[in-house]
């Protein structure tokens, strides 16, 4: 039934791409449906190969009285994670040290630095943050839940199909298809595929909350849940668009001017509240009491986070429109809204951070839980410094500078990128049933490395875009503007190098993970019995 | 007490935490958003704006393609420096017929908004190609792969089409004549000049890439780059008929 139903939509969507492939006259469309014909007919062709192999055989749902947890769509995205991961932070210093050298631009249309900024962007929150999510996700749902996820094609459809739309769209912005709109700049069919994988996602982790043995839905499961509903409904609504014609990659949004900029930075903070911060929050809600064995720090400040965050977030958009066309009462909500925030975003900190009661000592020892914490320590200051640069008076010298690139860097590498580590460190092992990573000792360089590259990016970008604001609005005695506008660029340029040099730090702080993951898998010692205690997180009453 | 316990409800009942969250989430952006739909003062009433000629248009899919929003902001705002620097502040009106719109967040390079006429088509041609050559100090990268591309001219009739879908209004008759308006508009000689400049009113009309041959991306981007924030007067303009 399940088989039938997934390898006939791959039939025809092979069909369709093979279609359009032939009647196309754009070479990216040519190129992508040629790819999407291809993904399709493998997918079909494996779902037939499996289905024939062990004739449907039911998949046990529980053995030996343990739940079957079905770990493989897991295990690849935690892999996909690490790979994007490392290509993202690379795209990422390439970038950079085009600002700084703009000679590596190579003046070709693959290289310059208006392709490689999306294709950064969306690989980092995208590609490394999603298959984190996904893995995670995954993973947390079903052992909060002591069930097996439903399907045994619709899990590997969601975490494969999610794969499939990250190299259409990275190659996309390569060959020039782009909407322009920041962090959505798939086109219009990347954006329906992506449509689609996402409702078989939601159904995949409501149908494992359908089976759940536990009485109580987890507490990291309301923000999974929260981040799955949410971006589906500011992808939806911030993509929709008319394509020019169904062969071609061009298409126009509905929106216009004022309106879609409003949509846009609407979709774009909760972009970053929704999958770079509920997502990873529930991140933090298992992977943290689970490597500090202790309980959620409190059981009620969650709820109360959890809902005044999701609640309070979704207005913060206008605070990137200050001073802009669009009207004020607008951007003014967006600001008293982003101040608001700081309250639950900080709730979420302490109860992150105070988890850890009565197992500080473990920072000592486990680098892992350190590098958790000094996550959940960086969300604590982005969130602290996000609600500053919304205010109109702040924001009128941040806005159009680096400070801005600065303070998503400190969220992004600092919390995203250090909680996704941490719980790679402890997936990885759990996934292979292991008994720890294969060596602490480079997790320790990775933190130390890592951390030394986050603060020479971050105060960089401070320093750079501070002076650049203030040069912009420089008058000399006689009343004239004292710079012109090519002074305060050249001045960024030693900031530009240095903050080049944090991203070779952080690459380089990757790349020792992911050597340390590999080693893990084929070198870690084995667990006793089961790497991970089953069952639930206790709640704190 | 009883509070946390009824909480319990959301805690238990997977179909009603989903429909609590997507409550909870709709009403910041209904209330946000809506509102620009219907209220009068959000766009201003301004003379001559019109919509892009499809030169300036296939040359803003240009713009959009190298992602040069990315380093050039088109949002000049309120402000002493930036008002000396660029120009009058940026109005909602100016933008109203650009889908997407194409405001940006970051400043490396300089404000565009007010770009056009303030240089010539040779420089922009110097600087496209090899930044370099005319400004020493310049990060941006070179283009000059412009200038050999043409211009996709082939379906530009269906691009005004989806504009008019998305509410921008195209004529039937600047539809029908896309095509030979993308190259009179190129092309000074050309027969289609002034059946052209009925069509687009004050459109500029030059061999913006100096190749009168074909036409280019370079003459696409050009053209569009040349006509950004010149289309409302505003010597004639006046604020505080639009204060809100």
């Amino acid at each position: 039934m399940e088989e039938g139903f997934f390898a006939t939509f791959l039939i025809v969507l092979a069909f369709a791409c093979i279609i359009i492939a032939g009647k196309t006259y754009d070479q990216v469309m040519g190129f992508h449906t040629t790819i999407g014909a291809l993904f399709a007919a493998v997918g079909a062709f494996i779902i037939f190969k499996n289905y024939f192999n062990d004739g449907g055989i039911a998949i046990p749902q529980e053995i030996e009285g343990k739940p079957n947890y079905n770990l493989g769509p897991i295990k690849f995205g935690a892999w996909a994670a690490v790979f994007w991961g490392v290509a993202g932070f690379t795209v990422g210093l390439i970038i950079a040290l085009q600002l700084a050298y703009p000679v590596l631009n190579f003046d070709l249309p693959y290289t310059n630095f208006g392709r490689l900024r999306p294709l950064h962007t969306s690989a980092v929150i995208f590609a490394f943050g999603g298959n984190v999510l996904l893995a995670t996700s995954f993973y947390v749902v079903q052992r909060t839940s002591r069930a097996r996820m439903p399907g045994r094609i619709a899990p590997w459809f969601v975490i494969l199909g999610y794969n499939a739309f990250i190299v259409i769209a990275g190659t996309g912005y390569l060959f020039g298809a782009t909407q322009s709109k920041e962090y959505a700049e798939p086109e219009w069919y990347a954006d329906l595929w992506l449509t689609i994988v996402w409702v078989v996602y939601l159904l995949v982790f409501l149908g494992t909350l359908w089976k759940r043995k536990e009485p109580h839905i987890y507490v990291a499961n309301w923000f999974y849940l929260a981040f799955i509903v949410t971006i589906a409904m500011l992808h939806i609504v911030n993509n929709l668009t008319i394509p020019v014609s169904v062969f071609g990659t061009k298409s126009y949004i509905v929106w216009s001017g004022v309106q879609d900029a409003m949509v846009q930075w609407w979709y774009g903070h909760n972009a970053v509240g929704f999958f770079l911060t509920a997502g990873f929050l529930a991140i933090m809600y298992y992977f943290i009491p689970k490597r500090a064995e202790r309980p959620v720090y409190s059981y009620r400040l969650s709820i109360i986070h959890f809902w005044a965050l999701i609640f309070l977030y979704i207005w913060a958009g206008p605070h990137h429109l200050h001073y802009t066309a669009l009207p004020q009462w607008a951007s003014t909500l967006g600001a008293t809204f982003s101040i608001m925030l700081w309250m639950p975003s900080w709730g979420g900190m302490i109860n992150g951070l105070m988890t850890l009661s009565g197992a500080w000592d473990k920072l000592r020892t486990d680098p892992v839980l350190r590098m958790m914490v000094v996550s959940v320590a960086f969300y604590g200051m982005s969130t602290f410094e996000g609600p500053l640069m919304s205010l109109r008076s702040v924001n009128s010298l941040s806005h159009y500078t680096d400070w801005t690139i600065g303070h998503v860097h400190s969220g992004a590498l600092g919390w995203v990128g250090y909680v996704s580590f941490g719980a790679l460190y402890c997936l990885i092992p759990w996934l292979w049933n292991k008994k720890q990573v294969y060596s602490l000792k480079l997790v320790n360089w990775h933190f130390w490395i890592s951390t030394i590259g986050i603060v020479l990016y971050i105060t960089a970008m401070w320093v750079s875009g501070i002076m650049q604001g203030l040069m912009w609005r420089a008058y000399d005695q006689l009343g004239f503007l004292e710079y012109s506008f090519i002074e305060t660029v050249e001045a960024m340029h030693p900031f530009y190098v240095i903050r080049a040099l944090g991203g070779v730090l952080f690459v380089a702080g990757s790349l020792i993970m992911a050597y340390n993951l590999i080693m893990t898998v084929r070198r870690g010692e084995a667990a006793e019995i089961e790497a991970a205690p089953s069952g639930a997180v206790a709640p704190a009453e | 007490m009883s509070l946390w316990k009824k909480h319990e409800i959301f805690e238990t009942k997977s179909l009603v935490l989903l429909i609590g969250i997507l409550v909870v989430v709709a009403i910041g952006g209904l209330v946000e958003i809506a509102p620009l739909f219907y209220l009068k003062s959000t766009i201003e009433k301004v003379e001559g704006m019109r919509p892009y000629t499809p030169l300036e248009l296939a040359g803003r899919n240009v713009y959009i393609r190298e992602g040069c929003y990315l380093c050039h902001s088109q949002m000049i705002r309120p402000m002493r420096d930036e008002m000396e620097r660029y120009g009058h502040f940026s109005l909602a009106a100016e933008s109203m017929y650009d889908h997407p719109f194409q405001w940006g967040s970051k400043r490396t390079g300089p404000d565009l908004a007010r770009v056009g006429g303030k240089y010539s088509d040779e420089w922009h041609r110097g600087h496209l190609v090899d930044p370099r050559s005319v400004v020493p100090e310049s990060i941006m990268p070179g283009y000059p792969f412009l200038a050999e591309t043409r211009a996709t001219d082939r379906d530009i009739a269906d691009h005004l089409k989806t504009n008019v879908v998305v509410g921008v209004p195209y004529t039937p008759e600047q539809i029908e004549n896309a095509r030979a308006d993308m190259h009179a508009q190129a092309n000074p000689e050309s027969d289609d000049v002034d059946a052209f400049l009925e069509r687009y009113p004050n459109a500029v009309i030059r061999d913006f890439d100096g190749n009168p041959g074909t036409v280019s991306e370079m003459d696409a981007l050009i053209a569009y780059l040349q006509m950004l924030g010149t289309l409302v007067d505003f010597s004639i303009y006046d604020d505080k008929a639009n204060l809100r």
